[in-house]
């Protein structure tokens, strides 16, 4: 029946493959018993639901995925690889889906929590090898433009008097993390993983 | 007993209780706490998200560090714990040798809890009990990623863990069964979006009371700020007051065990679990 379905609903099966090998997933064992959108406690802000995404990468409609907001609301909690009858890592596929779409260059549905992602690894980066809570908020806040955004509204006085309250509390410091001693070894592994 | 401490990145600030009570809590049972030779983060959830070759990089890292020492590494952090597990089966796997990295894995990668709850351990902490937590009303909360996904974690009882109820039966409380003890708080979205923590742990909140909490109980630090630090905002969205104190259950052993800092530790709370404690006697 060639030239029965138009080629944008075809299945291309290529995207599954590319999925298979690079993390060993195989999205095509999924059989839609949707068990996994069942145990999602992320649903509630999602425009596909889990099982929807696992299909929509079997059939090779990447564009779709890759914008969904699903990828990005998902929490990483692992209901849905741990309960999947046909053990599908279905966490490691929305993690695969993200770094795709932020590797391709296309525009992310979820600006703030790429911001997120970026300014907390940029922090580990720049601190040598430790994580700087204090100044993650600081470069999330320039990331995201969500610093901007608060100023303007008057959002900002709320997240200083949390700064301060965490901070008289002993849950905020000044003082930055002691660096990896081995700087070297930390520098690489950023380098390396760049490309 | 001498073990491999592995603290992360939040204990030094964010979770200082925890890390505070933790140290407390090892001498106190003679576990001897030495840190991971020049340990680096994680990477936590940014790294898995957007970057997986740094998701494991910086995670192999500390296990072969830790490895040199030749002692188990006992992990508070729940992310921290399961993205060592992560890399200790990369390590393992049949792809180590992308990784570069000579790991023989001699040593065993601990989940905190799970190693204060050993029986030889559960055995000291009843012998030193001097405070029982007399009938303290609570709900064990353990959070995502301690559990899941048990091909990572190796662990049996994932939906339904029990080792913190037992322990704080052990220390005079009164743990409620409930059906969240592994929902999901939200985690890193308490920066990004902050309104889904604020739907995932009200959640959290009604159904606590329902099981007749006065309390959490929790194991890991990203869980007890989430739970904790937004309880008034979250309350007044709501149109409810809640007052939920979340300890941590190394707080907790140091109460029953008489540690003289525990006020030290209540304080840094936002929600202030000392009037609680108070009224049930216990301070």
């Amino acid at each position: 029946m060639e030239g029965a379905i138009s080629k944008e609903l075809a299945p291309n099966f290529e995207f599954s493959d590319e999925i298979r090998k690079e993390r060993q997933i195989a999205v095509t064992d999924c059989y839609q018993c949707a068990k996994c959108s069942a145990g999602c406690p992320l649903t509630f802000v999602m425009d596909f639901l889990p099982h929807e995404i696992i299909r929509l990468s079997g059939l090779g409609q990447e564009e779709m995925v890759l914008g969904s907001k699903t990828i990005w609301v998902c929490s990483a909690c692992e209901t849905c690889t741990t309960r999947c009858p046909n053990d599908i890592d279905i966490a490691g596929v929305m993690d695969f889906l993200k770094e795709r779409s932020v590797r391709s260059g296309r525009l992310v549905s979820q600006k703030s929590v790429l911001a997120f992602h970026k300014a907390f690894l940029e922090d580990v980066r720049l601190s040598g090898g430790r994580l700087n809570e204090s100044l993650l908020l600081g470069l999330y806040m320039l990331r995201s433009g969500e610093g901007l955004r608060k100023f303007k509204t008057g959002g900002l006085k709320e997240d200083v008097k949390l700064g301060l309250q965490m901070f008289k509390k002993g849950r905020l410091s000044v003082k930055p993390p002691q660096k990896v001693q081995v700087l070297d070894e930390i520098k690489n592994l950023f380098e390396k993983a760049k490309s | 007993m001498k073990v491999s401490y592995y603290p992360g990145c939040s204990l030094e600030h964010s979770a200082k209780d925890y890390e505070e009570s933790i140290e407390a809590v090892a001498a106190l049972l003679d576990v001897q706490l030495e840190e991971v030779p020049d340990w680096n983060c994680c990477g936590a959830t940014a790294a898995h998200s957007i970057n997986e070759q740094l998701a494991l990089a910086l995670p192999a890292r500390n296990l072969v560090n830790a490895e040199v020492k030749g002692q188990d590494v006992v992990v508070p952090c729940a992310l921290c714990f399961n993205r060592l597990k992560v890399a200790e089966h990369a390590l393992l796997g049949p792809d180590a040798a992308t990784l570069g990295l000579d790991y023989q894995g001699k040593i065993k990668v601990w989940d905190l809890l799970d190693y204060l709850t050993q029986e030889p351990v559960m055995a000291q902490i009843k012998e030193k009990l001097k405070k029982p937590l007399g009938g303290l009303q609570t709900v064990c909360y353990y959070g995502c990623v301690v559990a899941r996904p048990p091909k990572i974690t190796n662990r049996r009882d994932y939906e339904n863990p029990t080792n913190m109820d037992r322990l704080l039966k052990d220390l005079g409380a009164n743990p409620y069964p409930w059906s969240y003890k592994t929902d999901c708080c939200g985690a890193g979205f308490t920066i990004s979006r902050p309104d889904i923590i604020d739907t995932l742990v009200q959640k959290l909140y009604d159904r606590a009371l329902e099981a007749g909490a006065e309390c959490f109980v929790v194991s890991c630090q990203m869980c007890q700020a989430n739970l904790d630090i937004p309880q008034e905002r979250i309350g007044k969205k709501a149109g409810k007051k809640y007052y939920l104190p979340v300890l941590y259950f190394t707080e907790l052993i140091g109460l029953a065990l008489g540690h003289p800092d525990v006020k030290t530790w209540f304080s840094r709370h936002f929600v202030d679990p000392v009037p609680l404690l108070q009224r049930k006697g216990l301070l």
